[in-house]
């Protein structure tokens, strides 16, 4: 192995900052107009469209492109973010290879569907390249709502509130809102800041109040928020992350590659980042494919990925470990980790035993062992709900918070949404659908009682 | 062998492809490249009196884009040439000598007086051209000067000229028509009645591209103010077959040669135009889109296709087509179809449904046992053709005919026997059936 041999490496600007900057360029560039024109005309305006269907949040995906093969793509903006405030965002982060476009007709027909997620962002691009507010607020109903956590669900749920007129507070226990928009986002995919542009437009409606640094279970209470507001939201998130159960992790340099993505992205200068140049990332979701990819494009020299299933069962969509292998990261299938091998406080490598799936699927180690060298372990085998500050009071189901169909909790005139609520699919598009979904709910409540 | 050799009211070409009086024909320069490049023909670009016509110097073409700007129409305000008329004829006459197999046809446009037409044939004859176009055709600007289309629009007008023509020349006239008028037919009888050998057909639409919202000027615009220009290209092609089969039927024309011009962009076009009763094609738009190459794709096409279908010369299949144009009252009413959905080739979109259901007869399931399932009722279907105009993808909707039983739509047995409204019992002047 000889891991012992050579020093531990871990280093920033292992690239000139030109090309840091060039890797983390937008994805996929933005289409121009005679882009979006040809691509809009693929678009068949189906009937009763399957693509509507596969959207979370339901955008009328047919008619907004038909606005923008019309040359009305403030129309189509408007379309899409009726149903969905962060159109915009969802159109760079959503894995539309399993939602709209897996079920495009061109898609099922010809494996070349509508590039639906680029002409949603060609739409809301122009859109918020001219600053236009499309929302108008209805009357002042004279209810007040708050909201914890301002990520996709919270700002979905204040923002649907107060179109509908009512009052919001947001309360988000860090600096800036956007949530994992913000802080957890591959950087690629939202360049330019888009994530804080997209915040400015959605609080540009007025009507939201914002309140930042303040932590539910620490500098808020449930109890107090009750009391204040008519009706209140959770859209926490996820607030922790899972463990691997192993001796040694709190050795330096085995990483919750989520801390480190909020790291990034609040980074002002990427090349300045201390980068391993053997890395290890455990787990097979978004967040694996993440840290891997962006470890690679911060200079990292060996990337692998280690997940203890096969390909068929990675949570990332076959799109998302393409671009993890075609940016030069290995992804090793069937292998979890046994033992993390460190020296002198800091992580050296890691240990693995191979698995199989044996009888019903389940999984088994098979008692062949291999060894990783590793500058840095990231751990990526999930987040977990940090049910902080419900007092007891708001049942939990598989440990994130129990919601009905309408995202009402178990306690009256509290709701939830997000990735805080059990059985939901972690998507920002699904959050959004959350947050939309419960102001409906709570509007009813608020104007039934005040009736 | 196949033999694309043309002779059109005796001008000879080695293919049926000529180039329209046009841009692509307006010096010697062009043509000699158009030859170069294998064009059979060319129609030279419209002659006039001097001092030449000027052009406006601002743009003079507008056009109609699909979605990857393919160009599906074109209008243009263009004059007849702004060259001196010796220059032209002097050129014509060099081309000519240089390229005695080409066909070198030249389009003239004088005024209505035979006075002026007296003077220029003989010139015209000197260049050793093959024959003269007359220019009825042009909708814009010389119109307002009392030519063009101005005169293509009164047949005694067009047969008077026509007979100019003839009694002052040896050499064949070619009366070209202009499609700005109610019944193509009335124009090209009076051409013949004048004794003109042929006429060529259409000339540009009355047409205006579009109209700028910004500034609401039509486009094109010269300095903030349009005028209506003459369309062309592959949008106008169905209204130019319909005007050459229109006058290929017509009795009093029947057998008149016809010069098929109008949208024509290949092959296939070209072959259409032919079947319908044109002895040869002419080509102006596809020509200024692409460039004079798409004419070896012309040879070789129309050669393929027609070894193909075993004709040896174009007279096997020119016509083809024209007995199968009649009037709408003599279509068989025994006919009946049904759509026919192929489920292996559908693709769900829906389009035929909504279609059917929004807008005529309620005939196409969306849905079958709570699955997304267009089918086709036959029991609703009247044959409309609607959901195959509307279909993505090709061939996935055809139309079957019934020959047996009952049509369940009316409940009215298949008769096999061709019957037509003249005979039809809802007909109010229906003769009786032999
Ligand atoms: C690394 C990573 C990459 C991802 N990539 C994608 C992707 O490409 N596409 C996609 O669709 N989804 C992706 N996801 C998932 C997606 O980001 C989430 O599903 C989505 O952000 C959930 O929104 P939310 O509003 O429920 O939670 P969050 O976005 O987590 O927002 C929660 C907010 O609540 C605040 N908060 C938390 N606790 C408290 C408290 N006690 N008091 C006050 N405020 C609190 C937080 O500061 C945060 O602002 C990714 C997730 C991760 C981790
Ligand atoms: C720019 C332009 C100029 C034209 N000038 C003439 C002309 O001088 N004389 C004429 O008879 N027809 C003229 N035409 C009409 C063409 O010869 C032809 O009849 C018409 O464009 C239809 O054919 P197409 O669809 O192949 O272009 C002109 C057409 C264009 C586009
Ligand atoms: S042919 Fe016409 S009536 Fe019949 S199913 Fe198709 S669209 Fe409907």
């Amino acid at each position: 192995m000889g891991m012992s041999d050579a020093k531990r490496d871990v280093a920033a600007g292992r690239l000139p900052s030109h090309q840091v900057q060039e890797n983390f360029a937008d994805l996929h560039p933005p289409l121009d107009r005679h882009g979006a024109t040809v691509e809009a005309d693929r678009c068949y305006f189906c009937h009763d469209a399957p693509c509507v269907r596969a959207c979370p949040t339901s955008i009328d995906i047919p008619m907004f492109i038909r606005q923008i093969s019309t040359g009305n793509p403030h129309g189509a903006a408007e379309t899409i973010l009726k149903q969905n405030i962060m159109g915009g965002m969802c159109a760079r982060v959503c894995p539309t290879e399993t939602l709209c476009e897996e079920v495009c007709v061109r898609e099922v027909a010809e494996g070349k569907p509508v590039k639906i997620g680029h002409l949603q962002r060609y739409a809301t691009d122009a859109l918020f390249a001219d600053g236009k507010q499309v929302f108008v607020r209805a009357a002042e109903s004279g209810k007040r709502v708050a909201v914890v956590g301002g990520g996709p669900a919270g700002l979905s749920c204040g923002h649907r509130l107060a179109v509908l007129g009512h009052s919001v507070t947001v309360y988000d226990a860090r600096k800036k809102l956007g949530g994992l928009n913000e802080y957890g986002i591959a950087a690629y995919k939202t360049v330019e800041d888009f994530a804080q542009r997209e915040v400015a437009f959605i609080l540009s409606l007025g009507g939201i109040e914002v309140v930042t640094g303040r932590r539910l279970g620490a500098d808020l209470s449930l109890a107090q928020l009750r009391a204040d507001y008519d009706a209140v939201f959770l859209g926490a998130g996820l607030g922790a992350v899972n463990g691997l159960g192993l001796e040694g992790e709190d050795l330096d340099g085995v990483v919750d590659a989520v801390d480190y993505i909020a790291e990034l992205r609040q980074a002002k200068d990427l090349s300045v980042l201390p980068v391993g140049r053997e890395v290890v990332v455990i787990g097979g979701g978004m967040t694996a494919i993440d840290i891997a990819v962006q470890s690679k494009l911060l200079g990292a020299q060996d990337v692998t990925i280690v997940y203890r299933r096969g390909k068929a069962q990675m949570k990332a969509s076959g799109f998302e470990q393409d671009l993890a292998q075609t940016k030069g990261v290995k992804i090793v299938h069937f292998a979890k980790p046994a033992r993390l091998i460190g020296e002198g406080g800091a992580v050296r490598g890691i240990e693995f035993e191979r698995t199989r799936l044996g009888a019903g699927d389940r999984l088994e180690g098979t008692g062949e062992n291999f060894t990783l060298s590793a500058d840095v372990v990231f751990k990526a085998i999930g987040q977990t709900f940090v049910p902080d500050g419900l007092d007891g009071g708001v049942r939990l189901e598989g440990g994130r918070i129990a919601v009905d169909g309408e995202g009402r909790t178990s306690v009256p005139g509290i709701w939830a949404g997000g990735d805080c609520v059990a059985g939901g699919q972690d998507l920002t598009v699904a959050a959004v659908e959350d947050g939309k979904n419960a102001a409906h709910s709570i509007d009813r409540a608020l104007r039934g009682a005040g009736a | 062998m196949t033999d694309l050799r043309n002779d059109f009211v005796g001008i000879k070409s080695p293919n049926p492809f000529w180039l329209a009086s046009a841009p692509p024909t307006d010096k010697e320069y062009n043509v000699v490249r158009a030859f170069k490049a294998g064009w059979g023909g060319v129609v030279w670009k419209t002659l006039g009196e001097d001092p030449p016509i000027v052009n406006v110097n601002g743009p003079r073409y507008g056009a109609i884009y699909g979605a990857d700007r393919r160009l599906l129409g074109f209008n243009n305000i263009e004059l007849i040439t702004d060259r001196p008329l010796d220059v032209n004829l002097r050129e014509i006459k060099q081309v000519k000598q240089d390229w005695p197999d080409r066909a070198v046809v030249v389009s003239l446009m004088v005024p209505c007086e035979e006075g002026a037409w007296k003077k220029i044939l003989p010139l015209v004859e000197d260049t050793g051209a093959d024959g003269i176009e007359l220019n009825f055709g042009c909708p814009h600007g010389m119109s307002e000067r009392g030519m063009g289309a101005a005169v293509g629009q009164v047949p005694e007008y067009v047969e008077m000229v026509a007979r100019w023509c003839k009694q002052n020349t040896r050499m064949p006239v070619i009366v070209k028509l202009t499609p700005n008028i109610t019944d193509v037919r009335n124009p090209a009888r009076a051409a013949k009645q004048g004794g003109a050998d042929a006429v060529s057909l259409i000339n540009t639409i009355n047409s205006i591209v579009g109209v700028d919202l910004d500034t609401m000027a039509p486009n094109p615009a010269t300095d903030g103010k349009g005028t209506h220009g003459g369309y062309c290209g592959p949008a106008v092609k169905p209204i130019a077959l319909s005007m050459v089969s229109e006058i290929a039927r017509d009795p009093a024309t029947a057998g008149f040669p016809i010069s098929g011009i109008g949208g024509i962009s290949d092959w296939r076009d070209a072959a259409e135009f032919m079947a319908l009763g044109a002895g040869n094609v002419q080509v102006c738009t596809a020509a200024m889109a692409y460039g004079f190459r798409i004419v070896e794709d012309m040879v070789e096409g129309l050669k393929t296709w027609m070894e193909e279908k075993g004709h040896a010369r174009l007279d096997d299949f020119v016509g083809k087509a024209v007995p199968n144009m009649t009037d709408w009252q003599y279509l068989n009413l025994n006919y009946v179809v049904k759509a026919r959905i192929d489920q292996d080739d559908c693709i769900k979109c829906g389009r035929c449904y909504i279609a059917c259901e929004d807008t005529s007869h309620q005939a196409i399931t969306a849905t079958k046992d709570g699955q997304r399932h267009f089918e086709v009722i036959d029991e609703e279907c009247v044959g409309c053709n609607l959901c195959v105009s509307v279909c993505p993808v090709e061939n996935c909707i055809t139309m079957e005919r019934l020959t047996d039983g009952v049509d369940p739509r009316t409940g009215q047995p298949i008769e096999r026997e061709y019957a037509n409204w003249t005979t039809h019992p809802n007909n109010p002047n229906r003769v009786a059936a032999e």
